[in-house]
């Protein structure tokens, strides 16, 4: 139900509340993603998009912290 | 791909199996728990990302993959479906739809034949894509069919508040969006439930955030957890449930805390709350569930495709069979209905979970987990 | 009285677009084959209704025929003129066939702009020099046209001769147990190319087709004294449609490595965010190999020194007979699943 995919925001165009991003996804960017729901997300984020939108801005901080945890399983 | 690759590496994967393998040894020395240990993973994506890496083979023969009723496109009703095509055939209306849908049978056609008959029916990638359609398009009605779980009323929602702002009056969506705890609760409900563990999508809680899973764990006693949607992020997840189980606990856990907050996106539910209600909305295979959907308010009905044609009806299908409930509530595997393979197969689906390839029954199929031949063919090879 | 005698004179030049008595066989469709066709296709025998061919031996010719109908006439990377000749050339490469000769037909739609035909058309000749592939007869029609894009379709027949012999020539039957299989290069790139450029969908880089002919990576094989045991270009449903239809024909158990399949990173994240999976998406100039074990890294070091080629990789063998066909592959945390026939129309997904 919920194709949702992290990008890096490279570019914002537009103003409040209809600011729109230009996404890259591992080498694709794609523009026209929209802010709507993510009001402070800045150039440089990590979002999660889903049918042309930002739903969240990604903590990055507490992601590499899981991945590192994960990783002692495998120590 | 940054946040996605670190959730797909084959090192971290093996590790959390090794563990899972550790922690179900621990299970199985409380003769109380009774196995195999069911653990039911309720979003279209999560059944994807399972069938796509092989997960569920790489589960110990004590737990199993129970696929729950995760598929917005299994479970939207035939007469809605009905209705879209009717919406489609009248004059002047572009109809738009995301992919998933267009494959999908009403009563006598599917949205690809109603457009090789001459409907105007068009994919798009964004509900927004539709809104942009109909100011391109001022002498066309352009409706688009909304489909989804809370994940996807977002975006839905972002349509209905440009469409709204500015003022685009040709546009309108035809409603069809559900919401994940009123199911949850039927089948956790139900005395014959034999779910012991639960992956929630953590697209749905990145929305609505997790405290609406609260309750159900309060109520009736089983883990829900969180989980994104690579292979990492469920193995994850499975882990977390089959702790909670040997330690005797139900708790709300998010695995997936990194996009998924536990209040959720507060912007976009306030969003939604402002264009759209909680209505009864009835699910194929289950029936009517109560507050289960979402309803444009009476102020914005000006975007209901079905206020606008109030004079279209699509006439009502009965359910096809009983067998399809019980498998989307976990009660039996899709081998065990009559109709699987036999009448109800992916090139002429009956029911709601051969129809999208999310679904239960296109997943076994797919995957062919119950052909001797593959079976035999796979156990063989000893590649892993 | 007294009469005016003036006579306006008419700014009119001739049409610049495409109209119905262009496909008419009259005057103006004479025009159109002196003054387009003949002119960028030095081959053309346009006195005659049909082409007198000069083959050695006619027990060795190959025969085939395609057609074109893409809504998008120009892509990054390609066109439909030069896709044509491609598709039509790899066909007959495949069978290990010198591509000789081409026929092309074109169903035009009124109202298509003169300069995008005469753009296309050169464009096509192009494709067809650099294949070596001589444009010997051809046929226009005209279609009235109901929508306000006028296109083009195009409908070509191939025709080479078999350099190989029996022994060498690829053959379905000739694929045995042990064989390895091989990809030219990184795969899903055409399909991606329509994609990044759709309305909606548009990349800010887009992303460009594969779109190519095999005719000198094909002959590198051959010079150099490789005959694989089988070939065949993925076009349309992309290499899982390959594997599933020689796995079928030929009766055989394909077993591939996922992680193997080269996809370049911007393909791959337009498939992310769509939910395509790149084994199904389509090609335009990759092709599929079957060879001998012991010739596999030859292959591989043979094909990477062409363009298109750099990526070519072993990818998976064939491990078994199989009555009815079955295509496996070893996903990502080591288990197996079956690569299915794609579905009809691939369509991205919301779930």
């Amino acid at each position: 139900m919920c194709l949702g995919v992290p990008g890096k925001i490279v570019k914002i165009t537009g103003n409040e509340p209809f600011r729109t991003a230009s996404v890259n996804f591992g080498g694709a960017v794609k523009g026209d993603i929209s802010l709507l729901f993510c009001p402070d997300a800045k150039v440089g984020n990590y979002c999660l998009t889903h049918a042309g939108n930002a739903l969240e801005v990604i903590d990055e901080k507490l992601a590499l912290e899981t991945i590192t945890l994960l990783q002692t399983y495998s120590t | 791909m940054k946040f996605v690759t670190e959730f797909r590496d084959k090192e971290v994967a093996e590790g959390v199996i090794t563990e899972i393998k550790k922690v179900v040894e621990e299970i199985k020395k409380n003769l109380k728990i009774k196995l195999p240990i069911r653990i039911m993973e309720i979003c279209g994506g999560q059944t994807h990302s399972i069938l796509q890496y092989g997960i569920h083979s790489a589960l110990p023969e004590d737990v199993e993959f129970v696929h729950g009723p995760g598929c917005p496109v299994c479970v939207t009703p035939i007469e809605t479906i009905n209705l879209a095509l009717e919406l489609a055939k009248q004059p002047n209306v572009i109809f738009t739809s995301f992919g998933d849908m267009l494959r999908v049978p009403g009563s006598d056609e599917n949205m690809f034949e109603a457009k090789a008959k001459g409907a105007d029916i068009r994919w798009v990638y964004s509900p927004i894509d539709a809104v942009e359609m109909a100011k391109q398009n001022p002498d066309k009605e352009v409706i688009f069919f909304a489909i989804g779980f809370e994940t996807t009323t977002a975006p839905i929602t972002s349509a209905i508040h440009l469409a709204e702002s500015d003022g685009v009056k040709n546009f309108s969506i035809l409603t069809a969006m559900v919401r994940v705890p009123p199911a949850l609760e039927v089948i956790l409900s139900d005395p014959e439930c034999v779910i012991d563990g639960i992956l929630a999508a953590g697209h749905v809680c990145t929305v609505m955030g997790t405290k609406e899973y609260e309750p159900l764990v309060e109520k009736y006693g089983v883990p829900i957890v969180v989980t994104g949607f690579q292979p990492v992020d469920i193995l994850s997840g499975v882990l977390d449930v089959l702790k909670q189980i040997r330690d005797g606990r139900f708790e709300v856990e998010n695995a997936y805390g990194w996009v998924a907050r536990k209040e959720g996106n507060l912007v976009a539910q306030e969003l939604i709350n402002k264009y759209f209600k909680v209505i009864d909305r009835k699910w194929r295979g289950i029936g009517l569930i109560p507050m289960s959907g979402f309803g444009l308010r009476d102020e914005y009905k000006h975007f209901d495709a079905e206020e606008k044609w109030k004079n279209i009806h699509a006439q009502k299908e009965p359910e096809p069979n009983k067998y399809c409930g019980l498998v989307l509530t976990g009660k039996i595997k899709p081998t065990e209905c009559p109709f699987y393979k036999k009448e109800c197969s992916q090139e002429h689906p009956i029911g709601a979970l051969m129809v999208s390839s999310e679904g239960a029954c296109a997943a076994y199929f797919l995957y062919n987990k119950d052909t001797p031949a593959v079976a035999k063919a796979m156990a063989g090879k000893g590649r892993n | 009285m007294t009469y005016n005698l003036e006579c306006p004179v008419t700014g009119y030049k001739g049409t610049d677009v495409v109209t119905k008595a262009h496909g008419g066989g009259g005057k103006e469709m004479q025009k159109l084959i002196k003054e387009m066709f003949t002119k960028a296709f030095p081959y053309l025998q346009s006195k005659y209704d049909a082409a007198l061919l000069k083959i050695s031996d006619p027990t060795q010719m190959v025969v085939t025929t395609d057609s074109f109908v893409l809504e998008q006439l120009t892509f990054p990377g390609g066109n439909i003129g030069s896709l044509s000749v491609h598709g039509t050339v790899n066909d007959l490469v495949m069978m290990g066939a010198k591509p000789l000769y081409m026929t092309v037909s074109f169903i035009l739609e009124e109202g298509l702009p003169m300069r995008r035909l005469k753009l296309l058309v050169s464009l096509l000749a192009r494709a067809a020099k650099k294949a070596g592939i001589k444009i010997v007869t051809g046929d226009t029609k005209v279609v009235e046209c109901s929508h306000t894009n006028p296109g083009i379709y195009i409908n070509t027949t191939g025709i080479g001769f078999e350099e190989c012999t029996k022994k060498q020539v690829p053959h379905l039957n000739k694929i045995s147990v042990g064989d390895k299989v091989i990809v030219s290069g990184d795969v899903a790139r055409h399909g991606m190319a329509i994609m990044s450029v759709r309305e909606g969908l548009e990349l800010d880089t887009p992303i460009r087709s594969d779109s190519a002919h095999l005719c000198f990576m094909v002959d590198g094989l051959h010079k150099r004294k490789v005959f694989p045991a089988f070939m065949r270009d993925a076009t349309r449903g992309g290499v899982a449609t390959v594997f599933n239809e020689v796995a079928r024909d030929s009766k055989i158990h394909i077993h591939i490595d996922e992680e193997k399949v080269p996809v370049d990173d911007d393909v791959r994240g337009l498939c992310e965010i769509l939910g395509y999976d790149p084994l199904t998406v389509a090609n335009e100039g990759r092709f599929i190999l079957f060879v001998r074990p012991h010739q596999a890294q030859k292959v591989v070091e043979i094909l990477r020194q062409f363009e298109g080629g750099e990526q070519a990789t072993i990818i998976g063998e064939v491990v078994a007979e199989h009555k009815s066909g079955l295509v496996t592959a070893k996903t990502l945390l080591g288990f197996e699943k079956i690569i299915h026939m794609p579905a009809g129309e691939l369509l991205p997904r919301i779930c």
